[in-house]
């Protein structure tokens, strides 16, 4: 296991670019999910407020 | 077939189709990835000159093909939009810019950790690597022009040739390491002949890459479907949605 870890020495690279991608990937799939549900949200107290 | 087209091309209908496909993609996506990782991290054999580092490639390289298409997916929308003014190519046009600027900062990212162990550099001004980064600029340039206009379907109109002329640097980025002579090795998989790769090495890769493209049509519904709420805000469909839950 430690072995794998270690990446043959080049542990630093290789696990920086595999965190780096997760960081990136998961960023642009939460942003626009939050926003969209943050607009959801908007419409209906918008829609509650001023209609009826 | 233009029924269909101008049907999915309705923002009600493509919001709806878009949350339908979401979990979908979101499932094949994860299982692809576990895949991809596997026989990346695991089952392809160390490089026997590279030896641990060039599992780097399972990122680098997915990322840097994404890049590329993402920007072709957005020169083709920019052509729809001049052509057809179509609504929804102009939402996936701004919406992939964000998902491709990232594809293309990752590809220059996990290219720089693998060329400081490799070449002994972070950066080198080489042809393949300035094309690519000044591919970033032109995804930025997008991100920029579009929220600098207020008139979204002006903005949509301005990124739309800005996206078309910079298709010029595609085929630049491509054919940079067969033109000029760079540190950047030379296509191994994209070859015509025989790729030169061992298949157990290949085939995680291919794997990789289609865990990519999934993943880029998941985010962009997903990013779309925000564009398209936020555009549509006043339109009837959008106010029925947040009648309805």
């Amino acid at each position: 296991m430690s072995e794998f870890l270690n990446m043959g020495g080049y542990a630093v690279y290789v696990w920086s670019s595999y965190g780096l991608a997760a960081l990136i990937l998961w960023l642009n799939w939460y942003l626009p999910r939050r926003q969209h549900q943050q607009l959801l949200q908007q419409n209906k107290r918008r829609r509650h407020g001023t209609g009826e | 077939m233009f029924l269909w087209f101008h049907k999915f091309g309705s923002p009600p209908h493509f919001y709806r189709i878009a949350g339908k496909w979401l979990p979908w993609l979101g499932v094949t996506f994860g299982l692809l990835l576990i895949a991809g990782l596997y026989g990346g991290l695991i089952y392809a054999p160390a490089d026997y000159q590279q030896g641990e580092s060039f599992r780097i490639i399972y990122i680098h390289v997915p990322a840097a093909w994404m890049s590329l298409f993402v920007y072709m997916v957005m020169a083709f929308c920019g052509v729809v939009i001049i052509v057809w003014r179509m609504k929804l190519a102009e939402v996936v046009l701004i919406s992939s810019a964000p998902i491709g600027a990232s594809f293309t900062f990752l590809a220059l990212a996990t290219g720089s950790l693998w060329g400081k162990p490799m070449w002994g550099a972070w950066w080198v001004w080489d042809a393949r690597l300035t094309s690519e980064l000044i591919l970033l600029f032109l995804y930025l340039g997008v991100i920029g022009l579009h929220s600098a206009i207020d008139d979204k379907r002006i903005a949509s109109r301005a990124v739309a040739i800005l996206a078309i002329v910079g298709v010029v640097n595609i085929p630049i980025i491509h054919y940079s390491v067969e033109w000029w002579n760079t540190l950047h090795q030379g296509p191994t998989v994209t070859k015509f002949d025989k790729p030169s790769i061992d298949m157990r090495m290949l085939i995680p890769l291919l794997i990789m890459a289609l865990a990519f493209k999934i993943y880029y049509v998941m985010a962009l519904f997903q990013s779309c479907r925000a564009e398209l709420l936020r555009r549509e805000r006043n339109s009837k469909w959008v106010e029925e949605l947040s009648g309805s839950n």
